[in-house]
């Protein structure tokens, strides 16, 4: 059967075909597709697969494992700085192994059209000591799902499956099964002697996970998804991993005159990449993200390797056909010059969104304070950057915004204030307000809750209609504990009450609550709809 | 036959519901597809483009190199000389006329104008009005779309049943207002090319 699917699609659907018992995802683009794919589908509903958000990644993926300790097939899916989240799980994923497949899906950003840095997880599942799969196409994608749970199943380990934007946000046509695997039943083969890391137990495990490394390579050695194609010009040789592999294509449409290893399964096969090596000139790595297999390659000074640390290829962004023809000295079509008439046009919050309401407020009175320090967060508001608000001084990672507050107020700084969204507070934030009740810390922290997590989307927000008492469970002063509705007609009680918390010396917390235009607009359609139909 | 497309646009213009509906009509033609999106922050008012690449044969990059683009759809002029570098000597650049101010620093139309008088092939349409003036306000994407048939190297019946396949599950009402769109935007390609 054809689907014409976005990458992400073409996973979700693979994970189901491959006998999915769960997905567990916190949204972050670009995978946040996958999820969503697999809520809206009709055999993943009947069957019951899991899919609804989880607050983080880090409990996501704590229950994915879960899932598998108990014999079934679950994946979990985030942005490559979610995987930060779940380092902790993550990592220690690989001692304790899997009973059921285990596929962490991580979709890397760079040129980070909508991140905060580029960085490669191919790192992590070295780290980890997990095998990571890394596809080139979405038929690929598709394909590799259900051998990425057969492998993690086969070798008790996750499979770590990395994907980049041009992957996870391209469509193809895609063939897909007519018969879907079916999902495993539950069973109790997990043993405490593997999944109690106690330091008995780890060192133990330690021991066999390493030894374990000489055969996972020895797989990428020999399966078929690493491909050693020959060619008749010795001059180079190319290493071709992901999405570059396509690029490479692009180069050489009737084919390479170059031999070429494509790499799609990692720990690297090391006998592949050595003869590369030894029957040609010069290697070329061509990976999009960061210079891994190249820095291996490259070792301290290996003067054979062309790549993106010795400026053949750009170090930073992601690649494009042009940088790739570039590489290989082939000139570009010749094409128009930039037209200088032409603006950028940055993205802004939208027009009616309450968060705009709640940083002209918080603008307001701080121009009574111009020593203030306002700590951003990650969501649309960190959209108050630019102009016209100009408003926050910071933006780090989810839930850092309370946690620097505090650590500003800890060095004297006042005011300091934290402005994070709802899904952004119970996301990563809820620890740092406790840090900062329990020293009664001098600091304002506003969440600006839409009901949502707005930017990736409008997904649900884990916390909704809880917060009041998660703050107050968290044993925050009720007194200091404020919701407002932030509307330009409610400005003076809001900048009344924004004021007065800043004067009180401790910690204060303000909820101005106004649903998200675009999912109330998507919200009253869907109302209406329903009124039509009946 | 291969036909490399740059959609672009404003986040919320619907220059992906234009892509889904050249990605059906192409799949139903048999043909390669690769259609690269921008999802997430950029969607919020600021610039969006989608690559789409139609072959009949297998199609590496998902991305278009520069000068290689066959055509620009675009909904809004600016926006499509944002892709100039993208498109062939030989390229069309088919958009809407009508410019979307939501920046203080929008250039004067007269210089755009002047941008646009250096193009020889280029299809320019006020969709906005001609979406209203026929009671499909909604379906100036598809209008857009329709206009630039030909430029796509797919045939109209092929496209127009793409557009039913694709509204199918919104409702006759909203299939027939885009086929209208469709049919509308192909006049204005005859009276121009």
């Amino acid at each position: 059967m054809k689907k014409f699917l976005l990458g992400d699609e073409a996973i979700a659907q693979g994970a189901l075909d491959a006998g999915l018992s769960g997905v567990y995802a916190y949204p972050g683009t670009p995978s946040t597709e996958i999820t969503e794919y697999i809520q809206l589908s009709k055999d993943a509903q009947k069957r019951g697969v899991h899919s609804r958000w989880s607050t983080n990644e880090k409990t996501a993926m704590e229950q994915a494992l879960g899932m598998s300790y108990m014999g079934k097939r679950a994946m979990v899916c985030m942005k490559h700085v979610g995987l930060n989240v779940c380092a902790d799980p993550f990592v220690n994923s690989g001692m304790t192994g899997v009973n059921g497949g285990v596929v962490v899906l991580v979709a890397d950003d760079p040129s980070m059209h909508s991140s905060q840095d580029e960085q490669d997880s191919r790192f992590y599942a070295k780290f980890a000591m997990i095998p990571c799969f890394e596809p080139s196409s979405q038929q690929q994608a598709y394909d590799m799902m259900a051998q990425a749970f057969d492998y993690s199943e086969s070798v008790h380990l996750p499979v770590l499956m990395r994907v980049t934007t041009r992957m996870a946000h391209s469509r193809a046509v895609v063939n897909v099964t007519e018969t879907p695997r079916s999902e495993n039943e539950i069973n109790y083969n997990a043993e405490a002697k593997d999944w109690v890391l106690l330091p008995v137990v780890a060192r133990r495990k330690n021991d066999i996970v390493t030894a374990q490394q000489k055969d996972l390579i020895r797989d990428s050695e020999t399966c078929d998804d690493n491909i050693y194609i020959d060619g008749k010009d010795h001059s180079m040789g190319i290493v071709a991993s992901g999405i570059a592999f396509n690029y490479l294509g692009e180069c050489f449409p009737e084919g390479c005159p170059f031999p070429v290893l494509k790499i799609t399964r990692y720990p690297l096969p090391s006998a592949l990449l050595k003869r590369l090596q030894n029957e040609n000139e010069k290697v070329m790595v061509l990976e999009e993200g960061q210079p891994f297999i190249e820095d291996i390659l490259r070792g301290i000074g290996n003067e054979k390797i062309l790549g993106k640390m010795d400026g053949t290829l750009p170090r930073t962004g992601e690649l494009t056909p042009d940088i790739v023809k570039k590489a290989f000295g082939q000139p570009s079509e010749e094409y128009y010059s930039k037209c200088d008439d032409v603006v950028g046009r940055p993205p802004a919050l939208c027009q009616g969104c309450g968060h705009r309401d709640v940083y002209a407020a918080l603008n307001k009175v701080l121009e009574d304070y111009p020593q203030a320090r306002v700590f951003g967060d990650i969501g649309c508001y960190t959209l108050g950057y630019l102009p016209p608000f100009k408003a926050i001084h910071s933006c780090v990672d989810m839930g850092a915004s309370i946690g620097m507050a505090k650590g500003a107020a800890d060095a004297g700084q006042w005011p300091a204030v934290a402005v994070i969204g709802d899904s952004t507070f119970t996301h990563s934030g809820m620890t740092g307000l406790l840090d900062a009740i329990n020293e009664n810390a001098d600091i304002t922290v506003i969440i600006s809750d839409n009901l949502a997590t707005a930017m990736t989307g409008g997904q649900d927000s884990a916390g909704l209609n809880k917060y009041e008492a998660i703050v107050r469970g968290l044993g925050l002063c009720p007194e200091h504990l404020k919701v407002v509705v932030p509307l330009p007609k409610n400005m003076p009680e809001i900048t009344r009450i924004i004021k007065e918390e800043i004067d009180y010396h401790g910690t204060s917390v303000i909820i101005p609550r106004r649903e998200c235009i675009q999912t109330l607009q998507r919200h009253l359609k869907e109302q209406k709809k329903k009124e039509e139909e009946k | 036959m291969k036909t490399d497309i740059i959609l672009c646009g404003v986040g919320g213009q619907g220059i992906l519901s234009i892509a889904t509906i050249i990605g059906e009509a192409a799949m139903n033609d048999n043909l390669y597809i690769k259609q690269a999106e921008v999802h997430g922050m950029s969607q919020r008012g600021g610039d969006v483009q989608s690559n789409l690449r139609l072959s009949d044969r297998p199609i590496h990059s998902d991305l278009i190199s520069l000068g290689g683009a066959d055509v620009i759809i675009s909904m809004e002029p600016m926006e499509a000389l944002r892709y100039l570098p993208y498109l062939n000597k030989e390229g069309w650049i088919i958009t809407g006329n009508a410019p979307f101010i939501n920046i203080p620093n929008y250039p004067e139309l007269d210089k755009l104008k002047t941008d646009y008088a250096r193009l020889s092939r280029v299809i320019s349409i006020d969709i906005d009005h001609l979406a209203k003036e026929n009671a499909v306000p909604r379906s100036a994407n598809v209008i857009l779309l329709g206009a630039a048939q030909q430029a796509l190297g797919i045939s109209y019946e092929k496209l127009e049943q793409a557009v039913r396949n694709v509204f199918a599950r919104k409702g006759d009402a909203i299939v027939e207002a885009n086929i209208k769109a469709l049919a509308i935007g192909r006049e204005q390609q005859k009276t121009i090319l």
